[in-house]
């Protein structure tokens, strides 16, 4: 009997932590970001590309960058999550337009409809490194402090929105 | 079948195929040296069980030329390597740094090695044991087995 209870000791430790990593995503990289100051840019507008809107700018606010790109495929499906939470007029969305073409990226905003209070072309894609962006669409938010307080990765859902997303800024907002 | 087993060696020993392309000119060998060392030691987070080298993806193209321009500013391979794990975090590291969140990973196998040794170990030693009884134990089942041969 007593010989029995290491080895089934043992696997049933194994099946846990295997059952375990199966249900992690391997494409969800936990992001060093958190809670680490937004990395600074000053980008220009894409709807005015005389203008610019630096990090500086959104300080002292809660808001939001949503990273995005009219060759990005499942940005089309979390575009209406996307426009549901600007439309709840509660945070600024920002979207940082990634490794496009402004006149693409416009016809996009016209096509689909603008959720962004505004875009900011990030043509080379260089922000994106700085904010450690590897996948399109990524969503992060931002406290009054500057501080990253959460990153998205991947479309947003309506369950992300709720259960994730949400939260956060209430707790943030209040 | 000896075909097969070629055929397989074949494949095997074929190099990493290079999917970076960008031609580069280095200011010195130690800085290309630095460079291909640094590519291939940092992975690519699109596809991610290739590293910067090996992967074709867009974001790989940035993070190599992002790899260069730095070397070029004269930033060292670790202050690259810094660069990197500030904005994508331990998992661009194919070689994982040593601290303590990552001191199971990098000494486990060698503590599991450890613990099946000393288990070996024990069960040798247990096995050469010469067995030890009990001398009434002994007595009584010399005296049982007699019993039983002169009984019947």
């Amino acid at each position: 009997m007593n010989r029995f209870v290491l080895p089934l000791a043992v696997f049933v430790l194994m099946a846990g932590l295997l059952g375990y990593g199966l249900r992690l995503d391997p494409k969800k990289v936990p992001s060093p970001l958190i809670d680490k100051p937004a990395p600074a840019f000053s980008l220009a507008m894409l709807d005015d590309p005389s203008r610019q809107l630096s990090t500086a700018d959104m300080s002292g606010q809660v808001w939001v960058l949503n990273v995005w790109a009219s060759w990005c495929v499942s940005c089309r499906a979390e575009h209406e999550i996307i426009s549901l939470l600007a439309n709840k007029n509660l945070v600024t969305v920002v979207g940082l337009n990634y490794k496009d073409e402004p006149a693409d990226a416009a016809r996009w905003l016209k096509q689909f409809g603008n959720p962004y209070a505004t875009s900011v072309i990030d043509r080379d894609g260089r922000v994106g490194i700085d904010w450690g962006v590897y996948g399109v669409p990524e969503t992060f938010v931002i406290g009054a402090d500057g501080m990253i307080k959460y990153k998205h990765i991947g479309p947003v859902t309506h369950e992300s929105l709720e259960q994730k997303i949400m939260p956060i800024l209430k707790e943030l907002l209040s | 079948m000896r075909r097969l087993l070629l055929l397989v060696l074949f494949v095997f020993s074929v190099p990493q195929l290079q999917a970076a392309i960008e031609a580069y000119e280095f200011e010195s060998v130690q800085m290309e040296a630095d460079y291909n060392k640094l590519i291939d030691e940092l992975r690519c987070l699109v596809c991610q069980n290739q590293n910067l080298s090996a992967s074709d993806a867009d974001l790989a193209r940035d993070l190599r030329r992002e790899t260069y321009q730095m070397l070029q500013e004269g930033k060292s391979p670790q202050q690259v390597v810094e660069f990197m794990v500030e904005r994508y975090g331990d998992f661009v590291l194919y070689r994982p740094q040593f601290k303590s969140t990552t001191y199971l990973l990098w000494l486990g196998p060698f503590l599991l090695l450890l613990s099946v040794l000393y288990l070996l170990i024990r069960r040798l030693r247990a096995a050469n044991k010469p067995v030890e009884v009990d001398a009434d134990a002994m007595a009584e089942a010399k005296h049982l087995l007699e019993d039983k041969e002169s009984g019947k």
